[in-house]
Order: C-alpha cells, then sequence, then structure tokens
C-alpha cells in the first residue's frame, strides 16, 4: 500500500511504518524515548480525576451491594454501534466511552450462546426478551449451538467428568489482541483501505480457506466502519489519524471499547500501549501542548475505563474463574531485539494509576521483565508490588527469543506478537484425572462410568511405577487426541458464528494461529509418580474394584524443592504430552502450544478429581499453574521457584505460571529495628554532639 | 565428615546481608524460654549432611545468592565445629561470603585455637545476646553469659565483624537501663557493624504443641515493632555513651563488664 505522510504525524521520524505499510512496531522503535530516571516526576490525581473515581466507587458499591449486578441490557444486541453515548460525568471525562449507554449495566451478547446469555440475566433477577430469545434459538444459531451439533457422545462425557475442563464452548474464547495501537497511528480510514487492498489481492482460486477469509476480510472492513460511526456517537471522527496525545488515547480507546461491546471474552487483553501512547505524550510535553499533570490524567480517565468493564457472566462461569475477571492484560516495558530497553515514563505513569486510583486486580499490568530493564524502574516496580501486590511480571528475555520486541500477553501468561499473531484458547486438559483414568482403565474414579477407553486397569494391590507410566503413557495419548478434536470443533464453529471482526481488522491479513492447549495439575501428577517411585503405593478399592483411595509407606521427593528425582518427572510429564499433541491435525494449520497456568479454576478442578496417589484427597484444590502443593515446598521460595523453572518453556510455549505471595517481614529486615550498617565513627560524632 | 543439619532454607532474607542459602543445625545446648525452634535442640535429630552436599545445593542456585551467601544458624552450629569449620573452609575456597549465626556459648576460652580456624573463614559473626546481667541470663537460658561475652571479645579481636543480635521479650528483657547496659557493653567491639532487635514472637508455640513441650511463656504476649524500635534506641544511647567514654580516655579496657 502506498502511504503519504499525514499532516497529524508532524514531528515524528519517519520510516517504513509511515512509507509503506501499517507497522506500529517500527514507528515505536524510530520513536520510542526510553526513560531511565526514577519516579519522581510523576504527578498525583486532578480534582476531576478524584471526583470520577468517587463516582465509580460508589458505583462498584452499588454493584456489590445488589449482589454483583448494577443492571444489565436484556434487549439490545450488543454490536459496536448498538448503544448511545454513555458517560460518568461527561464535563469531567477526558476519555470517554462505555459498553452500554450507563456505567456498570451489562450488555448482552448471545453470539457465544444464547443459553449462557439468558442464565447470566436469570441469575440477577432479569430476563432476557423474548424476542431475542426466540431470535437467537429460531432464526440465529449460536456458537454453543453449533459446537453442540459436532460435539460426539465422548466428548460430551469428557467434559461432563471434566477431564476436559473449561472449554470455550458455551462463551466468547477470548485471548486475541487487537493491535488497538493502529487506530491511533492510522486513523481508521487508512486501515480500511489495507484491508480492501488486502482483500483485492492473492486470491486466484475459491478454495474453502480462500472463501472464508474472503468473507472475513469483509466482516473487518464492516467492522472499521461501525468503529467510525462509534466514534461519531461520542463526537469524535476517528477517520483519520490521532492528533495529539488526548486523540491517540481515545482512538486507541475506542478500538478496545468496540471489541469489547463485540466480544465477551474469557480474556480480552488491551496488548502493550504504554510505550507507544508515551511518544504522542512526549511529543505533546515537548510543544508545551500539555503539562505532566494532564498527561497522567489521561492515562488515569483511561485506566478507570478499562476498570469499568464488565461482563454478563453466570455464578459456574466465576466460580470457574474465581471472580469475575476481565483479563485486560497490559504489557508494560520489555526489551528490543537491540538491547534497548523499552521503558518511558508512560510505563511509570500506567503503574502510578495503582497509586492515584488506589490498588485494583484490573487492568492486569504485566511487566516484561529483563535483566536490562533500568535499575530504578526495577525499584519502582517492586516499591508498587509491595504497595499493592497488583503486578504481574513475565520472563522477556525467554519470551524475547520466539516473539521479538513488540508482543503482548493475553490473559495471564499467552504470549503473542500483536497485530500478527493470534491464538485459539483452548482451556485445559486435567492431567491428575487423566493419571487415575490410567489406573483404573478409563472408569472415572468420580462419576463411576467409563470415560476413557477401556485399557487394562492396574490389577495389584500395590502401584508400580513402570506399569503406570507404562499405562499413564497410553491414557495421555488418548486424551490428547480426544483434546485436540473438542478444540478444532469448538473454534470451527467459533470463527463461524462468533467471529472477532473488530479484534481480526486490527490484525495482519495473515496472522499466525496457535493452537493453545493447557494442562493442569501438574504437581499432583509429579508427586503421585514419585510417591509411586520412591515409596510404596497401595491401591484401596471400593466393592465394584475401582480404585478410590491410596495409602503411602514412607516419605517421597516433592515437586517445589529443587529435587531433581521428582522435577524431572514433571519436566517429562510436560515433554511428553506436548509431544502427543504435535501429533494431531489442528484446525486453521494452527501451530500446537501448551500452557501450564490454571491460576484460577484450580479450586473446581480439585472438587471434580478424585483421591490421588500423592496423598491429596477429592475436593482439594489442584496447586495453581506450575505451582507446586500447598505446604509441600519446605525448602524456601528459591527451591520452589527453581523447580517451577525446569519447566521446558518450548514445551510450553503459551506460558507457565506460578503464583508467589510472601509477607512483607519476610523479603527483609524492617528499618525501624534493624541497623544494619552501624557507623560507629558517626554514631561517636553523635555522642559527642549531645555531650556538648 | 557428616553434619547434623534440621533443614536447609533456599530464600533466607533476614540472616545476613543480601539473600542467602540458610543452613539449620540440629542440638542446641541453650534452653532459651522464648526459642521458636525447639525442633533443634536434641543432637540427635535431623539428618546429615556433607560439606559436598550442602554446597551443591547452594551451587544449584548460587546466581540468587550473588549479594547474599550461606549462613550457618540452628540449633547451635558451633556445637558441631569440625563440620562448620569445613563448611566454612570450602565455601570461602569458592569466594561464598558465610555467616555464622551463633549465641556463642560453645566458646572455650582456654582452648580458643579451634574457633581461631572457624573465624579465619568467617566474614560475619551474627551474635546473640539474649541478657546482659549473667544471673538474668542464667534464668533465660540456662547458662550464664560469660563464655558470650568473652566470645563476643574474641571474634572482635579476630577482626571478624560482628552484629549483635537481641530479642525483646516484654517483662524478660525489656528493661531500658539493661539495654542501655548491653550497648555500652558491645560498644567496645571494635569490629560491631550492625544491631538486629527482634521483638519476641511467639509463632513457634505450634512446634512446642507438636513436640509435646511446655510452652514456657505461654502468658507473654507477642513484643511489637515499636517495643522493639525503642529497645534499639537505648542499645544505641549504651553504644554513644561507651564510644563517647573510649574518646574521652582511650585506655578504658574492652573487656570490662558494663
Amino acid at each position: 500500500m502506498m502511504m503519504e505522510f499525514a499532516a497529524e504525524w508532524e514531528g515524528f521520524t519517519p520510516g517504513k511504518w509511515s512509507s509503506s505499510s501499517i507497522n506500529v512496531r517500527d514507528f515505536i522503535r524510530n520513536n520510542i524515548t526510553p526513560y531511565e530516571g526514577d519516579e519522581q516526576f510523576l504527578e498525583g490525581p486532578t480534582e476531576a480525576t478524584k471526583q470520577l473515581w468517587t463516582q465509580v466507587a460508589d458505583l462498584f458499591r452499588q454493584e456489590r451491594e445488589a449482589g454483583g449486578v448494577l443492571d444489565m441490557d436484556t434487549k439490545i444486541i450488543s454490536t459496536i454501534t448498538s448503544h448511545g453515548p454513555g458517560y460518568l460525568n461527561k464535563d469531567l471525562e477526558k476519555i470517554v466511552g462505555l459498553q452500554t449507554d450507563k456505567p456498570l449495566k451489562r450488555a448482552l451478547q448471545p453470539f457465544g450462546g444464547i443459553r449462557m446469555a439468558q442464565q447470566a440475566c436469570k441469575e440477577y433477577g432479569y430476563e432476557v426478551d423474548p424476542l431475542v430469545t426466540e431470535i437467537f434459538t429460531k432464526y440465529r444459531k449460536t456458537h454453543n449451538q453449533g459446537v453442540f451439533d459436532v460435539y460426539t457422545p465422548e466428548m460430551r462425557l469428557a467434559r461432563k467428568s471434566a477431564i476436559l475442563t473449561g472449554l470455550p464452548d458455551a462463551y466468547g474464547r477470548g485471548r486475541i489482541i487487537g493491535d488497538y495501537r493502529r487506530i491511533a497511528l492510522y486513523g481508521v480510514e487508512m486501515l480500511i483501505q489495507d484491508k480492501l487492498h488486502q482483500k483485492a489481492n492473492g486470491f486466484s482460486r475459491m478454495t474453502s480457506d480462500d472463501i472464508r477469509l474472503r468473507e472475513e476480510l469483509s466482516e473487518q472492513i464492516r467492522a472499521l466502519y461501525e468503529l467510525e460511526e462509534l466514534g461519531r456517537i461520542y463526537g469524535y471522527e476517528i477517520s483519520a489519524p490521532a492528533k495529539n496525545a488526548q486523540e491517540a488515547v481515545q482512538w486507541l480507546y475506542f478500538g478496545y471499547l468496540a471489541a469489547v461491546k463485540e466480544q465477551n471474552g474469557a480474556a480480552m487483553s488491551l496488548g502493550r500501549t504504554s510505550s507507544f501512547l508515551d511518544i504522542y505524550i512526549q511529543r505533546d510535553l515537548e510543544r508545551g501542548l500539555i503539562t505532566e499533570k494532564e498527561a497522567q490524567e489521561l492515562i488515569d480517565h483511561f485506566i478507570m475505563k478499562l476498570r469499568l468493564v464488565k461482563f454478563a457472566r453466570t455464578p459456574e462461569y466465576n466460580a470457574l474463574f474465581s471472580g469475575d475477571p476481565t483479563w485486560v492484560t497490559e504489557s508494560i516495558g520489555g526489551v528490543s531485539v537491540d538491547g534497548q530497553h523499552m521503558v518511558t515514563k508512560n510505563s511509570f505513569r500506567y503503574l502510578n494509576t495503582l497509586n492515584n486510583l488506589g490498588t485494583a486486580p484490573e487492568p492486569n499490568m504485566t511487566v516484561l521483565w529483563s535483566k536490562q530493564l533500568p535499575q530504578n524502574f526495577k525499584r519502582f516496580c517492586a516499591k508498587m508490588s509491595i504497595q499493592t501486590s497488583a503486578i504481574q511480571y513475565e520472563n522477556d528475555d525467554l519470551m524475547r527469543v520466539t516473539h521479538g520486541d513488540d508482543y503482548a500477553i493475553a490473559c495471564c501468561v499467552s504470549s503473542m506478537v500483536v497485530g500478527k499473531e493470534m491464538q485459539f484458547f483452548g482451556a485445559r486438559a486435567n492431567l491428575a484425572k487423566c493419571l487415575l483414568y490410567a489406573i483404573n482403565g478409563g472408569i472415572d474414579e468420580v462419576m463411576k462410568v467409563q470415560v476413557g477407553p477401556k485399557y487394562r486397569p492396574v490389577t495389584g494391590d500395590y502401584l508400580n511405577f513402570d506399569d503406570v507410566m507404562d499405562k499413564y503413557d497410553q491414557m495421555m495419548e488418548w486424551l490428547a487426541g480426544l483434546y485436540v478434536n473438542t478444540l478444532n470443533v469448538i473454534h470451527y464453529m467459533h470463527d463461524k458464528y462468533c467471529y472477532e471482526r473488530l479484534q481480526m481488522a486490527l490484525h495482519d491479513r495473515d496472522v499466525k494461529r496457535y493452537f493453545a492447549t493447557g494442562i493442569a495439575g501438574l504437581s499432583v501428577v509429579a508427586d503421585s509418580l514419585s510417591a509411586i517411585k520412591y515409596a510404596k503405593v497401595k491401591c484401596i478399592r471400593d466393592e465394584n474394584g475401582i480404585v478410590v483411595d491410596y495409602e503411602t509407606e514412607g516419605d517421597f521427593p516433592k515437586y517445589g524443592n529443587d529435587d531433581d528425582r521428582v522435577d524431572k518427572i514433571a519436566v517429562d510429564i510436560v515433554h511428553r504430552f506436548m509431544n502427543k499433541i504435535r501429533k494431531h491435525h489442528t484446525y486453521r494449520d494452527s501451530i500446537p502450544t501448551m500452557s501450564i497456568l490454571t491460576i484460577t479454576s484450580n479450586v473446581v478442578y480439585g472438587k471434580k478429581t478424585g483421591n490421588t496417589p500423592d496423598g491429596r484427597k477429592h475436593g482439594v484444590p489442584l496447586a495453581p499453574g506450575a505451582n507446586p502443593m500447598h505446604g509441600r515446598d519446605t525448602h524456601g521460595a528459591v527451591a520452589s521457584l527453581s523447580s517451577v523453572a525446569k519447566l521446558p518453556f518450548r514445551h510450553a510455549q503459551d506460558g507457565i505460571s506460578n503464583t508467589f505471595s510472601i509477607i512483607p517481614d519476610a523479603l527483609g529486615k524492617n528499618q525501624k529495628v534493624f541497623s544494619g550498617d552501624l557507623d560507629l565513627d558517626a554514631l561517636r560524632q553523635e555522642a559527642e554532639h549531645e555531650a556538648e | 565428615m557428616l553434619g547434623r543439619i534440621h533443614s536447609t532454607e533456599s530464600f533466607g532474607t533476614v540472616d545476613g546481608p543480601g539473600i542467602r542459602f540458610v543452613v539449620f543445625f540440629q542440638g542446641c545446648p541453650m534452653r532459651c524460654l522464648y526459642c521458636h525452634n525447639p525442633d533443634t535442640w536434641l543432637k540427635e535429630g535431623g539428618h546429615t549432611e556433607t560439606v559436598a552436599s550442602l554446597l551443591a545445593l547452594y551451587r544449584r542456585n548460587a546466581v540468587f545468592y550473588r549479594n547474599g551467601g550461606i549462613t550457618c544458624t540452628g540449633g547451635e552450629p558451633m556445637m558441631q565445629m569440625p563440620f562448620l569449620t569445613e563448611l566454612f573452609t570450602a565455601a570461602k575456597k569458592e569466594q561464598i561470603h558465610t555467616c555464622l549465626d551463633t549465641s556463642g556459648i560453645c566458646f572455650l576460652p582456654d582452648n580458643p585455637e579451634p574457633f581461631r580456624t572457624l573465624l579465619s573463614v568467617t566474614d560475619l559473626v551474627m551474635l546473640d545476646i539474649k541478657h546482659i546481667d549473667a544471673e538474668k541470663h542464667r534464668e533465660l537460658t540456662g547458662h550464664s553469659n560469660s563464655r558470650i561475652l568473652q566470645f563476643a571479645d574474641f571474634v572482635s579481636e579476630c577482626g571478624v565483624p560482628v552484629w549483635i543480635r537481641h530479642v525483646v521479650v516484654p517483662g524478660l528483657t525489656d528493661d531500658s537501663a539493661e539495654q542501655e547496659r548491653l550497648g555500652y557493653r558491645i560498644g567496645g567491639l571494635k569490629t560491631l557493624q550492625g544491631l538486629d532487635v527482634l521483638p519476641y514472637h511467639d509463632m513457634g508455640k505450634k512446634k512446642y504443641e507438636e513436640l509435646g513441650i511446655p510452652y514456657p511463656l505461654k502468658d507473654t504476649l507477642p513484643a511489637s515493632a515499636e517495643q522493639a524500635a525503642a529497645a534499639k534506641e537505648c542499645i544505641l544511647r549504651g553504644i554513644r555513651k561507651r564510644l563517647l567514654h573510649e574518646a574521652e580516655s582511650t585506655v578504658l579496657p574492652s573487656s570490662s563488664n558494663g
């Protein structure tokens, strides 16, 4: 596409981004102002910010008191342009836009599944308009219905027994990050031209794939026109590029807002916006157009809007995710491929919202951590972590190798290059339950029915490591195949009935797709296999011969203590299961990956998983993500983290998470009671001074 | 050589500078009323480790200990002098910072040579002085503090940096005059580099229950950070007083029983 240097870009260093293609990364590299200083420049909240935040805090209180939901839309189906403008206080808001016409009024989003939408309403005392229900049952198929039309009995059973858990078959899959920065940099009109150009080229044969892609491009273009319209609803013309910082933040937010108006995804992450926006703020500061106080105000108001993002969800959904998360993840910092850190003043401003608006879990501020980050920024992060416990850290040095320097995190750990890569979110397979299936020949230990294949069960009184591993390997082979096939069905249907038109319009045409599987129960499996190998584990069978409990004689190494004997088992399981996943055909030639990140679902999974050979009882939560089982890591944090760090990223490329909490006193000495550097000379001088 | 070890901690942040690998030795002759590790008392408990096995554990995660090192505590590490010395000697060969957290009770003033050898491979001594008054020290720990104070002087004479640790226990060690006396006494240590005043806590209670030992301080409330801070000020006052006296008259012997 041929491009001309837009008037709004005046003052920016040109590059490929301005001459030849949509290329936000190139823009950032040419224009970023890295910042090595400390946090002294930061400003507190303005009066407007304080007033608005008081209002939001009050709304949150009202929402809690109303039982979790303040208001719900039961009639208007949420689209990009479905609602008129909504405000907190129009006169004070620097950044505007709400999902519906009122703050915290939850939108009606039935394309993932009408039943989920109905249930969500019903649970809070609302009822979906009968006409909407009729349309989405009689005339308009949903993703959910599509999936269940195709599911096999085996898939349904695996879902019911929870050996496959959290499948996005009744709700939006999420985990796709639109490159919302493109709207600010290029304006919507240029993006539409680019999409028209994409559609006009390279389609010589109408294969199924090309037909689908052409239809998707048409949908994307339509969504971009609607995005322009959304701007107009709020009185902005966003077809042109943003010409200042306020517009840049506002344009970007309109993109994100359009995405959440269309999609109730399991994770609706923001991307990597802070240092991009810093370029606009920096230009305005240099031109004397805004002050630091005003810059912070823009970011505060933007973050406030992100905190207001809510979806209509069922209590079961909330139980699965331990709350009502939206996963508005923002990736901050990181280092470029040529070694320049990418921390800017705006990285600080984003974190400073935790001061100005108080601490909150959303947006999920995620620092892309590298050894090369500036010391002052590291210190500020540590300080903010201690104060707020609200910052997530991810290893940039590890991910940069695969994804370069313009990737972002979707949800909690899923990394993808912004605008160039997306993923098919795959929930997770419960490997702890799979081990029990191996022991019981495919019979579910809780439901007491045959779910897996009828392989030979363990017959002796004591578990033999080689025998169990052999059986487990076969059972994982079955599970991997079933799992991939189930996900293929889900994503085919999601693309068909609940396509993310706007988010994909903010991607390149030919995106790299990841097929993101996941596993749960890794530490239970590692400890169980360790118990079988290093101690003696006796099977307790019920009257039907199903092993329902275990007695362990002797001690065994436990994952989380930097003990290779058991840590190697964990590594082996990750590697093994990933290789089994790799054997299968994946939808749209997506690249299979795996995550170990049941951050919030471990409690529900534990309820559905029977007694395990490591001594864990039925109902006890699995450890979250790649964490060791609670209380079994007895050698301190470094040993515990070292066990986790052994897990191979190349076989768990969608991310490995570890939830870590520590009381402040365990992090070091309280300065009030400790004088680590007693300076005797200074003390003597003090004494002499006192004596005088 | 084998050492009897209670346990190891991979993330020690309160037992010396930086992040440290902490080795808890098994066995202790003291019976401090407020001890929170009664499971380390008996020298028969724990498990055995070699110097090589402990250093192997250290080396696995050495990257975390760049600004820290290894700390031996317990229990009382000096109950196992040969093993402790061997461990620190080997650690120093690898340029690992060594810190000894001790009560000093095992010091033998008549046979100081093994201790001199140990201190030659020790970068920092954290010496716990429970009470400045000999009789009250005996009530508190079952032993007089005389050997402990002699060890403090010995460490200072050997030129090894020392941090003094002191636990503030309400009703037992919270007298401000005595705290000042303690400060005056340790102010004479030429290598004094740190003062670590710890508020008494009762988190060891559960261990006593598990071991079936009656908890001696069941009626004592934990000390607050404020109490500890106040105690620190008293001790510092004593130190300043001593330093002033020494500046006025350099002949004051360092071992005067303050």
